[in-house]
């Protein structure tokens, strides 16, 4: 599966305040979160944002707190993927378990600048800056979690599952 | 064959295997499972999304209103409402609303984090239950809602890095500068994927409070756990508090670390982590100039009864400096209760401190004891990104309840040994 979007580049430590900030953790609707995806570093992101935009980002990706707030309002904001050098652990299994890819690229964040063009191939495992043409390769995720990927989530996985 | 670590010896028992190594996927039993008012109702719908209609064991799952409580408006009392019907309709015995405390303090206080348990909770600072020898690890409302259904989860076992913390502590000197020594040391992801094991005479010489500290934190340097290794201190308070029998267990002579890193406490001067990441800690004599607005003394990092008698030891009989606010928020009903009968409480507020009911206050920015802009917080608590406790304008800095309460009382960072 190929998608296009536009990157939306960050630094290093994205923390999940900054993704999401605390004080929207009792919302429960993912559409309302979505209104306030990346507020704490960037309160223009939703404004900009379109639908299959990527996030591009450095190292420890999704640091910080356990809260799934963080890869909903991006998914529900229209990201299609993340791709960021390093993640936080819980930030990775939250966004796989939520069906959004979560892209593991070193040295992405040298080969994108803001508002790229860029193709990530999930079946491929490569990326490609269509504006700078280069093809990068993202490090390919464990058996189990593409499958839980390719399901939509761990949802929906562990419902085709008579026994787990 | 090699020697395990504490979290391997876990993680194999909980898989019904003889051994584990670190790198495998495992699918493992679980002991317990917590949520939370922040993470809970996202936890709850997974758990019917897979078209499960009950818990798989009532008696292991923790439910707890903590992170806004009371409800401060209409969307936290509706999650609080739905919450609340959950744990009455499926029968969960450790089901806390509002006022009994901080989810990390209250799993251990009602027994579900002993020696060898294996715990997840729908919140990143579950490590703190490695104080007692579990293994215990923060997860998403996804991950929480899969076990909630099954009672099992599939986990990457990690690599254990081993933290030596030697020498006798100076009364000045508290398991959160430890930690924030470590956080200096490993960085903010310098434990991704990875356990900490902390040993050494200066965990032997702490108390479990101060234990609970240092794994909590763990999380801060990525951390997937942070584990004590359980001692008769460990099983004095399950015994005491719990009447639960002793279950040792330890990491093998052979086990194989992926590092190893020393604290010398002997050696330390008080840590203060500046804005806005855990790891951007400075020696205290750097920081002494820097004004504060307000202190918050609480958490589940440090809102336990040891962390309230440090700030009483400094601030009894004296006055806060008027330019500053003091949050004091106990960890649990059981802390509060402990506290008021000493006199702390009370000492406190003489002192000129706020008393708030045990919940999580200030720490995440989501009810009480806001930061406007430009204002500077000195927080006992775990984070201080940018706009954690308010205003993204605002700035946090971390420290002991030490530091936390000196500080009150001059009205700028202070180090302890000058107003002790």
């Amino acid at each position: 599966m190929k998608i296009t979007g536009r990157a939306w580049k960050y630094g290093d430590n994205v923390n999940t305040d900054y993704i999401i900030p605390g004080r929207y953790m009792e919302l429960t609707d993912p559409n309302e979160m979505a209104k306030h995806a990346m507020e704490g570093i960037d309160s223009t992101f939703v404004v900009k944002v379109q639908k299959d935009d990527i996030v591009v980002a450095g190292k420890n990706f999704g640091c910080g707190s356990s809260r799934e707030h963080a890869p909903l309002a991006l998914k529900y904001a229209g990201v299609s993927c993340v791709i960021a050098e390093s993640y936080a652990r819980i930030f990775y299994r939250n966004a796989v378990n939520i069906g959004l890819p979560a892209l593991e690229c070193p040295n992405i964040t040298m080969a994108v600048e803001q508002g790229d063009a860029l193709e990530s191939d999930l079946g491929a495992g490569t990326i490609t800056n269509l504006r700078s043409c280069t093809k990068l390769r993202f490090t390919p995720l464990p058996p189990f979690m593409l499958d839980v990927l390719n399901a939509g989530g761990l949802v929906p996985y562990l419902s085709k599952l008579d026994s787990w | 064959m090699t020697g395990l670590t504490i979290s391997e010896k876990i993680l194999a028992v909980h898989s019904g295997v003889d051994s584990v190594k670190a790198g495998e996927i495992v699918k493992a039993r679980i002991d317990a499972c917590m949520i939370n008012d922040a993470t809970g109702v996202l936890a709850v719908r997974a758990l019917r999304d897979m078209g499960k209609k009950r818990v798989w064991d009532p008696n292991r799952v923790i439910v707890v209103l903590d992170h806004v409580s009371p409800a401060c408006t209409i969307q936290s009392a509706t999650v609080h409402k739905e919450l609340r019907a959950f744990s009455r309709e499926q029968g969960i015995s450790r089901y806390f609303d509002v006022g009994e405390g901080v989810c990390h303090q209250l799993v251990p206080e009602c027994g579900l984090a002993r020696p060898g348990d294996l715990v997840v909770g729908a919140d990143s600072h579950t490590c703190t239950y490695g104080a007692f020898g579990a293994f215990a690890t923060g997860v998403g409302s996804t991950d929480a809602g899969a076990a909630l259904a099954f009672g099992k989860l599939w986990f990457k076992v990690p690599e254990t890095i081993r933290v030596d913390v030697t020498g006798r502590m100076p009364d000045y000197i508290t398991s959160k500068d430890v930690f924030l020594r470590v956080a200096k040391l490993l960085g903010v992801d310098g434990a991704t994927y990875t356990s900490l094991e902390f040993k050494g005479e200066a965990v032997a010489d702490m108390s479990v409070s101060s234990r609970m500290t240092l794994c909590n934190m763990a999380i801060e340097v990525g951390g997937k756990a942070g584990i004590c290794e359980p001692d008769e201190k460990t099983f004095a308070w399950l015994g005491g508090k719990l009447g639960m029998e002793n279950t040792p267990i330890k990491a093998d002579e052979d086990a194989v670390y992926k590092l190893g890193i020393e604290v010398r406490v002997s050696e330390l001067e008080p840590q203060v982590a500046c804005p806005h990441n855990v790891d951007n800690v400075k020696p205290i004599h750097e920081v002494e100039h820097v004004k504060v607005d307000q202190v918050f003394l609480g958490s589940c990092t440090n809102g336990r009864l040891e962390d309230l008698e440090m700030a009483y030891r400094i601030l009894k009989g004296r006055k806060i400096d008027s330019g500053v606010r003091m949050l004091v928020v106990p960890a649990s009903r059981q802390v509060y209760f402990e506290a008021e009968g000493k006199g702390i409480l009370r000492g406190l507020m003489e002192a000129g401190a706020v008393v708030s009911n045990p919940n999580c206050a200030a720490c995440f920015g989501g009810s009480i004891g806001l930061l406007a802009s430009g204002e500077v917080g000195l927080a006992t608590s775990n984070r201080n990104f940018r706009g954690r406790q308010g205003s993204p304008e605002s700035e946090v800095y971390l420290s002991s309840p030490l530091v936390a309460a000196a500080s009150a009382l001059t009205g700028h960072i202070t180090d302890p040994r000058e107003v002790l």
